[in-house]
């Protein structure tokens, strides 16, 4: 996979879309490519899957071409029909998924296949996407909403972990508790206690638990970026519980085994698992947390005008800024979840992937924080 | 990462010299009562008095306005106190055996008060250098002779050491050991047996060489130091309790463990004498308990003054504390409600003077300061102008009223004045009276409003350094209470004799809980205020300058609505007395409301132009137009699941018979923890104590705390607590009509605002038309993280918070900018953000539970002005936080712009308790009966600027050691 394909290339002035997701070897490799087409004169198939391998810089690799049809289903394209058909019902984006024809799961075409993402695209083109029984299938790693991340291996000690928790309604638990504790440091009058924060107790089926990336006596150090030395246990629970939507928590693990280790002979800073010999991506060098960040979550409040619907308080935004400006942000926040690995597959070496879709996700935040006028980011 | 976040914006140094002028901390002066006094002394000369506290405070006082404070590094009991007359300087004694000598040295043309040397008595000597010589452990008394040049400690083993006051060293070679006093006793009177530890020390007016010693076995000793040698002998059989000599020294009076005293001639008859000239028990014949203390005070008239404390018949009156003024045949038993700690009299010093002459009695009280003039027939009581006792019933919620217009004061000081009449002014006015009070006269008036556990709500001066009472506002006469009565029959029942007069306005025992004031909101423009309690009650009172007698007009209003299956288990409503009833001058009830359920009120505010109050509580909150009498809005903001809502404080926690128990357990805890001091038995306490130390698990594994991390969610309980409630005349549905709105925030971070339909006054009249006002929702925010909301305020145009009621259309403030966009600002326990408005939408933010761990427990908008130059000022958002600091932020950009510590954050009831000013200043409670009072302003600093004019003795130069870290 190409470092490069992690960028997106957007115009606003073309009419047509095209977004292109192409399984690599890497199962979350993708590559997204946006172009213009002329809708009145659309061409035959081998020409637009001529223009496919072209874009995609792919020529002699056999692919697999779908579409999102305005119900949101995923359908083939292999004819001039279903092509022009297709280029008819963009609106006015249309989306068309590409998969090497080796790795091509069949399976995914078909009704309803695209319609468990909240994806922002899918509500453009059906806006009053209603929820049907999916049939279970074996999703694309898109289908999947992460639930927790390593991040930041680049920068920090090996013996520190930085995990993020994603807390998503309130459904699951985050289901941890922390305690007070003596740690061990290294000062320059020798070794000394000193005391410490640590997680003391995981509720079963909590979310914590089923990262399988906290364990009992480990010792928190930062919560989204603030060390917590000198701080209470009472000010580190108010911080985490303040933090609870989008907790970054840094931990010194108590079992120091299951280190993610750099490894300096592939790269400058690419990662290995000492789990896995499976070789690994090298990672951005950019630092992915930044502290100002978690101003851009979540937390929007909700306004009810004269006891009419519930809406989202929008932030105060520039009124320069276009309703195609805020996809195009939304978009790129998507593509940044998408880019998360699944909890239950960390010790892959994808991690730097996660890491570099992060980078990715930040530029458009940074854009909010300067609208926020609250804080100035690094 | 985070902190350069904040460094970057400190980097503009104009922005930080801005600061530096804007604001600083300063902790200025503590108000009300010293808590826990334990010693008392007064300099004649200077009329001046010293408190010493258990945790080792050092307080003097002279005249209103003049005060010191200084604090022992050791935060020991203060035993002992003792002026060196006219100096200006007071040597402490304290439980751990040292001795402090602190002098008022004046810097910059003002008097501090600053510790000069300590004296470490040595501990007890070492085995093997025992060799007999006396010990100085176990410092019992002290006394200052030769003008204070000299200390004469007396020990726990009956040996009286001397000491060199300006250096504080021992004098080697002039110890008095007790055996050398028993070689002047007779035989028959030695028989073996110990003098006992040094009860009393005593110096003669003229002759300061003699010294009268009294040991606890009972004898007295007139000890010639400069001879050496016992000059007379008192042959006493009784337990010495205190001596006083009197000032011709002809007379000595002792008095005694069993509740009696005995007078003895000096000057006169054999010596040893062996039997006093009189020997009384004034509450005899049945068993006494000691006289503690003793004064002669003699008179031209010859009827001498004998005040002594303590006496009162075991069995019957063996409770009270009591003090009894005894002259000729008029005899006065002061009935006080705390323990009498010490009492000094204010009399003549000068030697050349033949009589006392005393003018004036000071009793020192645990809880309170008590003055009786005793010039003035009958020894009436002179109101203190400070050392008010805040606390006479517990304060349970505080509120502060800047800039009060003169009127209002001089109406509100008037009728203060007719509450309690005021002695005519000359012979019975304030004694001590020392020093100068060089503060400007405050620039405005700054009322301090305290409300407290039986209904009442007090008014006091906070203008100046001295917290002086104005006025006492008493609700309780507006219910019909459980404990009525019961006072006056206890009072009939007793016996007329002793003669018990009761004294002093401590009295922490209320008759009903639910009276207790939660919330109280004045209007300074329209002398109209409410008053909030603990049974749901919302009271809207009237200055009024004459008294009246009136029916008052009582409304309910249902604030569960139509919610079901609620079902109220804590108390019951105040039932008010119907019918007209008598109101003095001051303030009188217009309106009464009564939320139901009767829960207490958590919020409230009063905007007096409209005729409207908004009231809260746990269940949902209420509007009333009290101009009408009627009700114009209730809501409920119970979550259904919430149970715990519908529990009433009281039900949980006690009932009233038992908090009774409970109280006279605390009385009886209090006199047992009060005796004098533990004499023999200490070292016994202490081997056992150590005992019990080792006897016990040596480290006990404690389970760790842990806590639960968990968002809250919406079904929390006491989510429907109403936190704020605040009245703006702003854009609420369109950004071209502004109109008046109420806000009201809960403890589950809604908020709900309503437009408001007031039917407008016609143009210079007072009164609002007879028309219903409306309220219509037009907006409920919800905040994501469900942290309480504590505070509203909207901003106008230029960012500055919306005047005060009344203040736009009085032209008394500075008209709010209508045309440009306002915003409202919502702090929560965990954010600060601001909204635009009428569209609600983030403009700026603050997090700061997410940043700092802390968070917000009080927050106000505060003025503060520049020292640099007079017209800069900045509208700023203070905040004072769980762990006891307090944060400065911008408004409405919300930058933090400094933060100090401030409370400790342990003291709960401390950062509870805590107040701010409209300009920068605030008070917290130290202790339940005084406020500190502290600044943020580098302008506005309220803090005790006094001179005093100290003697130093033959030019002695100003000894300096230094300190010993």
């Amino acid at each position: 996979v190409r470092r490069e394909d992690c960028c997106q290339h957007l115009d606003s002035r073309q009419d047509l879309f095209e977004l292109t997701h192409s399984a690599g070897q890497s199962p979350f490799g993708a590559e997204f490519r946006r172009f213009s087409l002329e809708r009145s004169k659309p061409g035959k198939f081998e020409e637009f899957y001529g223009l496919l391998q072209h874009v995609h810089k792919i020529p002699n690799v056999d692919v697999l071409v779908g579409y999102a049809d305005i119900h949101g289903d995923l359908l083939p394209i292999n004819n001039d029909d279903n092509y022009h058909k297709a280029v008819s019902t963009a609106n006015p984006l249309l989306r068309i998924f590409i998969q090497k024809k080796e790795e091509a799961d069949y399976s995914a075409f078909g009704t309803d296949t695209l319609i468990k993402k909240k994806n922002v695209l899918t509500n453009v083109l059906r806006p009053d996407n209603h929820r049907k029984k999916p049939h279970i299938v074996i999703s694309l790693p898109q289908d999947f909403r992460p639930v927790s991340s390593i991040i930041d291996v680049d920068i920090l000690p090996e013996t520190h972990r930085r995990v993020r928790l994603y807390k998503y309604g309130t459904e699951k638990p985050l289901g941890f508790y922390i305690r007070d504790g003596a740690s061990v440091r290294v000062t320059p009058h020798g070794l000394e206690k000193v005391p410490g924060i640590f997680i003391s107790r995981l509720v079963p089926g909590g979310l914590a638990q089923s990262t399988g990336l906290l364990a009992v006596n480990d010792e928190v150090l930062e919560v989204n970026g603030i060390e917590v030395s000198g701080k209470s246990l009472d000010q580190v629970t108010d911080m985490m519980i303040a933090n609870s939507r989008n907790l970054i928590i840094t931990v010194r693990p108590a079992n120091q085994r299951n280190n993610v280790v750099r490894n300096s002979r592939t790269s400058g800073s690419s990662g290995q698992s000492t789990d896995t010999s499976l070789p690994s991506c090298a990672p951005p060098p950019e630092p992915s947390l930044e502290p100002g960040e978690d101003d851009s979550d979540d937390d929007e409040d909700i306004v009810i005008e004269d006891s009419g619907e519930p809406r989202q308080i929008p932030r105060a935004a520039p009124s320069a800024e276009s309703l195609q400006s805020l996809t195009q942000v939304e978009l790129s926040f998507e593509s940044g979840q998408n880019g998360f690995i699944p909890a239950n597959e960390v010790s892959l070496p994808p991690v730097a992937s996660g890491a570099g879709t992060e980078f990715e996700t930040r530029a458009p935040d940074q854009k909010l924080l300067e609208e926020d006028g609250t804080v100035i980011t690094l | 990462m985070m902190k350069f976040r904040f460094r970057r914006q400190g980097a503009d140094p104009q922005r930080e010299k801005l600061k530096q002028e804007l604001f600083a901390f300063h902790k200025t002066v503590e108000h009300g009562f010293p808590n826990q006094p334990s010693a008392l002394a007064f300099d004649p000369e200077l009329r001046i008095m010293a408190i010493g506290t258990r945790s080792g405070a050092v307080k003097i006082y002279g005249a209103p306005g003049v005060e010191f404070t200084g604090l022992h590094r050791d935060a020991a009991t203060v035993t002992q106190m003792h002026f060196l007359p006219g100096q200006g300087r007071v040597l402490t004694l304290l439980d751990d055996d040292s001795l402090h000598l602190w002098e008022i040295v004046h810097h910059d043309g003002c008097a501090h008060l600053e510790e000069a040397i300590h004296f470490q008595a040595p501990s007890r000597p070492g085995f093997d250098g025992a060799s007999g010589l006396p010990s100085l452990a176990h410092i019992t008394v002290v006394l200052l002779v030769a003008a204070g040049d000299m200390a004469a400690l007396g020990t726990e083993g009956g040996s009286i050491f001397f000491l060199d006051v300006p250096t504080l060293t021992l004098l080697e070679g002039q110890t008095l050991g007790p055996d050398e006093v028993l070689r002047s006793v007779p035989d028959d009177y030695r028989c073996g047996k110990a003098l006992g530890p040094v009860e009393s020390l005593q110096g003669h007016l003229r002759d300061p060489t003699k010294i009268l010693i009294g040991y606890s076995r009972g004898l007295l000793v007139i000890w010639n130091q400069a001879a050496r040698c016992a000059e007379r002998i008192f042959l006493g059989n009784q337990q010495l309790e205190s001596v006083c000599w009197e000032r011709s020294g002809h007379t000595v009076v002792s008095s005694h463990s069993d509740g009696s005293y005995a007078i003895w001639a000096a000057d006169t008859g054999d010596s040893p004498t062996a039997q006093p000239t009189v020997a009384t028990t004034p509450y005899g014949p049945f068993p006494c308990k000691a006289i503690n203390k003793v004064l002669w005070r003699s008179c031209a008239s010859g009827e001498h003054f004998v005040i002594f404390s303590g006496g009162m018949p075991r069995a019957s009156y063996g409770d009270r504390h009591c003090v009894s003024v005894l002259q000729a045949e008029t005899l006065v038993t002061l009935d006080f409600t705390s323990r009498v700690i010490d009492f000094f009299t204010v009399h003549s010093t000068r030697p050349e003077d033949e009589f006392d002459e005393p003018q004036a009695l000071a009793v020192l009280l645990e809880e309170e300061l008590v003055v009786l003039d005793l010039q003035t027939p009958g020894w009436p009581a002179v109101p203190a102008p400070y050392l008010a006792p805040l606390h006479s019933s517990a304060i349970t919620c505080s509120a502060h009223v800047a800039n009060v217009p003169a009127k209002l004061w001089a109406r509100i000081v008037s009728a203060g004045e007719q509450q309690s009449p005021q002695p005519a002014s000359g012979a019975s006015s304030w004694p001590i009276t020392g020093g100068r009070n060089l503060a400007q006269e405050p620039s405005q008036r700054g009322l301090l409003l305290t409300g407290h556990e039986d209904g009442t709500v007090r008014f006091w001066d906070a203008s100046g350094v001295a917290l002086r009472p104005l006025y006492k506002l008493c609700t309780a006469g507006l219910f019909q209470t459980d404990c009525e009565h019961a006072d006056s029959l206890a009072q009939a029942a007793e016996d007329d004799w002793p003669p018990f007069r009761k004294v002093g306005c401590f009295d922490p025992y209320s008759d009903d809980p639910r009276l207790g004031v939660q919330k109280v909101a004045l209007c300074k423009y329209t002398a109209q205020m409410v008053v909030a309690g603990t049974a749901g009650q919302v009271l809207v009172l009237e200055l009024s300058d004459t008294p009246a007698e009136q029916t008052v007009g009582v409304a309910s209003l249902d604030l569960l609505q139509d919610r079901e299956g609620f079902t109220w288990k804590g108390h019951e409503r105040l039932s008010p007395r119907l019918g007209p009833l008598p109101w003095p001058a001051g303030f009188q009830p217009r309106a009464l409301v009564q939320c139901l359920p009767p829960a207490a009120v958590t919020a409230v505010t009063l905007h007096a132009e409209w005729g409207l109050v908004a009231f809260g509580t746990s269940h949902g909150f209420g509007l009333f137009d009290y101009l009408r009498r009627s009700p114009v809005l209730a809501r409920c903001t119970l979550h259904p699941s919430d149970s715990l809502a519908m529990e009433g404080p009281l039900s949980r926690v006690k009932s009233l018979k038992k908090s009774l128990r409970q109280s006279f357990r605390r009385i009886r805890k209090s006199r047992a923890s009060g005796k004098k001091r533990t004499v023999a038995g200490s070292k016994l306490q202490e081997a056992n104590a150590q005992l019990a130390e080792q006897a016990g698990p040596q480290d006990v594994e404690v389970t760790p705390v842990q806590r639960r991390i968990e968002p809250r969610s919406a079904d929390d309980s006491l989510s429907g607590v109403v936190r704020c409630l605040y009245f703006a005349d702003t854009f609420l549905r369109d950004a071209a009509h502004h109109g008046p709105t109420m806000w009201a925030g809960t403890n589950s971070g809604s908020v709900f605002a309503y437009a408001l339909e007031v039917p407008a006054a016609v143009a210079g009249g007072e009164k609002r038309p007879e028309r219903a006002v409306e309220a219509v929702l037009g907006k409920e925010v919800q905040l994501m993280h469900r942290a309480p909301v504590v505070a509203i305020a909207v901003l106008d145009g230029r960012g500055r918070p919306l005047p005060e009621p009344y203040e736009a259309s009085r032209d008394l403030a500075q008209a709010p900018d209508m045309q440009g966009g306002h915003a409202v600002l919502i702090a929560s326990e965990e954010q600060f953000k601001v909204f635009t408005l009428p569209k609600v939408s983030a403009k700026t933010k603050f997090k700061l539970t997410a940043h700092e761990g802390c968070r917000v427990r009080k927050v106000a908008l505060a003025t503060f002005a520049s020292v640099a130059c007079e017209d800069y000022t900045e509208t700023c958002l203070a905040c004072l936080t769980n762990l006891g600091d307090v944060h400065v932020f911008s408004v409405p950009g919300l930058r933090p712009q400094v933060h100090y510590a401030c409370i400790r954050k342990e003291d709960i009831s401390g950062i509870a308790s805590c107040v701010f000013t409209r300009h920068g200043q605030g008070f917290y409670l130290i202790s339940p009966s005084e406020f500190e009072r502290f600044s943020l302003s580098a302008r506005n600093i309220t803090e005790p600027l006094c001179s005093l004019d100290v003697r130093w003795p033959r030019g002695a130069t100003h000894i300096r050691h230094p300190r010993a870290t």
